[in-house]
């Protein structure tokens, strides 16, 4: 599904970024973990085309995507709060992103019944703009808004930070059900070990730009992961 | 303790994003406030003569005494727009060791030496001045200054008590607009019943005092009421608008740029510097009168030509040379989203062919100072569709500066570079110029034919043009995200 080549991305002399070969297949749950400066966010946003690659390529389902801008209608992301549009009220929002991937009000309000716990009462109906919600409820709007028009590829960027325990626990089971529809390809980075683990079917450490560990979860990834980042 | 509080305050100024702009843009920001003040006190040293002038027989401190009332009131509310309690950088010190009264009494002093206190010395100085040349009595005047400035505190410490109500904007408001109309009806005059309290501020020395003492007693109002309120959820929390939900259902007839539209229009209406760019496109329509009225303009007909492409374009300058850069916070959500550049371009081009529709449309009435004024305006209007749209878009992809939205929008030059200068020559210059030459060269009415069908032509390639720019945004586009993003401009 997602391929990458030969990727590098370089500021000046320094290479912040460099993958020879990544490969992730369509339907699997993909956790990226390092530490700060490790690449994750460079990927991502490679993978978006917000940067430009220095050399190689990545291909998203055929489509080669500094080049071509068909892999948009099957892609959805929620990075940080720069995705977030400040003066619209979430529902607004959700319905603008719906307009966007091509459901409809119905379309979307169906969608966001599903996910009526996830909010807890905080996102829906509060007369609020999304700039004056708090940042776990302005991550949790995000989240939510890359579920919208049924996308094949979904790119959450550090997902848990800033989220309070019970709405980790319930996003874990989102991300769970949606890497258990067999055309969905989740894609999560995180530095919460425990998360990943848990979560993803496959784990990525990236460390300084490069990838040092590819790993199909087991019981004993948490104890290697832990190990790794311990020494 | 003040002192460590002031020594902050100057590293916060000289230290702020807004000092590290580029060295032209100072310049430039610095040249005004000087020319500001310079007029300012231009106005205050002239006032004597002019008021001597119009009022032959009376004294000028009268005459001043008199208007008293209304430049307390104006000014009032004028800080209502322009200014707010200095409350949010205090947060840091909540948690140290600071009494809570030198927190109050440093925000409160601090803002009695705002710019805006000293604004009004700089008119009421020179004046003062003036007077003392004329033989007025050097210690009345001294403490008819002091007790100026006593006013101007009062004024300041109260708009702190008023701090953004609403309710209290339109009772100044509409007290300026009863007063006035009183006095213009002649039903009673408030000029008159103010001028003795004002009068006497100057006549006797002593009464200075009262003034003053209101002033400590306001300061003393806002001190009691601010010391108890230095919490985190009280006074330091800024407050949150209550969102107005609105579908806009009509924005779907545009099918897909239905969206878009709906979008611009909610960003214009719900944050504040954009909101005042419409109201200020609004005014400009009154801009040609200054010109019109006067007779040496009357020959001027390239003047004409530039107040033409000003007045229908105004909203087209102010709105569109910062495109895309008003959608900058959110830029890489609009380019990582199943978006549509093309359509995106085209919403913003219609918002802006719908303000030049209506600007015209609103100087329509210029037709009273002859036909030609509103042929002028009319091609004017169609070159701003035809040409000066598609213009700006293009240079807009040239943008690199993010805005912040929800900023105060006065003196506000974020966005602002080189690129808003360069724009705009060709938007406004060039239909001078080519005016100009036809004007001269041939005639009026063939002029007033080349604008317009240079406007109808663009507008005809409205589609292969827009395709230009749709291209020229995708090229740019990488520059564009990584501008966006970094905060301090």
């Amino acid at each position: 599904m997602i391929i990458t080549e030969k990727l590098t991305k370089k500021y000046g002399k320094q290479t912040v970024l460099s993958i020879e070969h990544l490969e992730i297949p369509k339907g699997q749950s993909f956790g990226l973990v390092g530490n700060n400066g490790a690449g994750k966010t460079t990927f991502f946003s490679l993978l978006l085309d917000l940067i430009q690659p220095s050399s190689g390529h990545i291909t998203s389902n055929g489509v080669q995507v500094n080049t071509s801008e068909e892999w948009k209608p099957f892609t959805s992301s929620f990075i940080d709060e720069s995705f977030l549009i400040g003066y619209l009220t979430p529902e607004e929002y959700f319905y603008f992103i719906g307009d966007l991937r091509g459901a409809n009000k119905a379309d979307v309000n169906a969608l966001l019944a599903q996910f009526q716990d996830f909010f807890h009462g905080e996102i829906l109906g509060q007369k609020k703009y999304l700039r004056d919600l708090s940042k776990g409820n302005q991550k949790k709007a995000g989240i939510v808004a890359s579920f919208i028009g049924n996308p094949e590829v979904v790119i959450l960027d550090e997902p848990f930070a800033n989220l309070d325990p019970t709405t980790q626990i319930r996003l874990k089971g989102i991300i769970k059900d949606l890497a258990a529809k067999d055309n969905v390809t989740v894609l999560v980075s995180s530095h919460d070990l425990i998360h990943v683990t848990e979560v993803c079917e496959r784990i990525v450490v990236l460390n300084k730009g490069e990838v040092v560990k590819d790993i199909q979860t087991s019981t004993e990834t948490l104890k290697e992961l832990e190990a790794f980042f311990a020494g | 303790m003040f002192k460590l509080f002031t020594g902050l305050q100057w590293k916060s100024f000289f230290r702020s994003s807004t000092f590290g702009k580029s060295l032209g843009i100072k310049i430039l920001m610095g040249f005004f406030g000087v020319m500001m003040l310079f007029y300012l006190a231009a106005a205050g040293g002239g006032m004597y003569f002019i008021l001597k002038k119009i009022f032959p027989n009376q004294s000028p401190m009268w005459t001043i005494s008199q208007y008293f009332i209304y430049w307390i009131l104006i000014e009032l509310l004028l800080r209502y727009f322009m200014q707010k309690l200095p409350v949010m950088d205090i947060k840091p010190f909540l948690t140290t060791p600071v009494k809570k009264s030198a927190i109050a009494h440093y925000i409160l002093g601090r803002s009695g030496v705002s710019i805006y206190n000293l604004l009004a010395l700089f008119f009421f100085v020179p004046f003062a001045i003036v007077l003392l040349f004329h033989g007025y009595p050097a210690l009345n005047v001294l403490l008819w200054i002091v007790a100026v400035f006593a006013i101007v505190l009062c004024v300041n410490y109260i708009n702190l008590l008023i701090n953004k109500n609403d309710k209290a904007l339109i009772t100044i408001g509409s007290l300026i607009v009863i007063g006035y109309a009183l006095d213009y009806f002649q039903v009673f005059d408030v000029k008159v019943f103010f001028a003795p309290m004002f009068h006497a501020l100057y006549a006797y020395p002593l009464a200075a005092l009262v003034p003053v003492g209101f002033a400590a007693l306001i300061y003393y109002i806002n001190y009691k009421y601010l010391r108890t309120k230095i919490y985190l959820d009280a006074t330091l929390k800024p407050k949150t608008v209550k969102a107005n939900t609105s579908d806009m259902a009509w924005a779907k007839k545009f099918g897909e740029m239905g969206p878009f539209l709906q979008l611009d229009l909610k960003m214009i209406w719900r944050n504040k510097r954009t909101k005042s760019q419409v109201f200020i496109s609004l005014l400009f329509v009154f801009y040609g009168l200054i010109f019109y009225t006067q007779d040496i303009y009357s020959d001027m007909i390239p003047m004409k030509v530039f107040l033409g492409v000003f007045m229908t374009g105004i909203f087209l300058s102010n709105f569109g040379q910062f495109i895309p850069a008003w959608d900058s916070s959110y830029y890489s959500m609009m380019m990582s989203q199943n978006i549509p550049l093309r359509k995106y371009l085209e919403s913003k081009a219609t918002l802006i062919s719908v303000s030049v529709v209506v600007m015209f449309l609103l100087t329509i009435p210029y037709l009273y100072f002859g036909w030609e004024a509103l042929a002028i305006n009319f091609a004017c209007a169609l070159y701003n569709l035809g040409v000066n749209i598609p213009v700006i878009l293009f240079f807009g992809s040239f943008n690199k500066k993010r805005i912040e939205l929800d900023q105060s929008p006065f003196g506000n030059m974020q966005g602002t570079s080189a690129t808003q200068f360069l724009i705009m020559l060709p938007v406004l210059i060039a239909p001078i110029v080519l005016f100009s030459i036809f004007y001269y060269a041939i005639s009026f009415e063939a002029a007033i034919i080349v604008l317009s069908v240079l406007g109808v032509i663009g507008f005809a390639l409205k589609n292969y043009l827009l395709n230009l720019v749709t291209e020229q945004y995708r090229k740019k586009k990488y520059g564009m995200i990584a501008g966006f993003k970094e905060k301090a401009s």
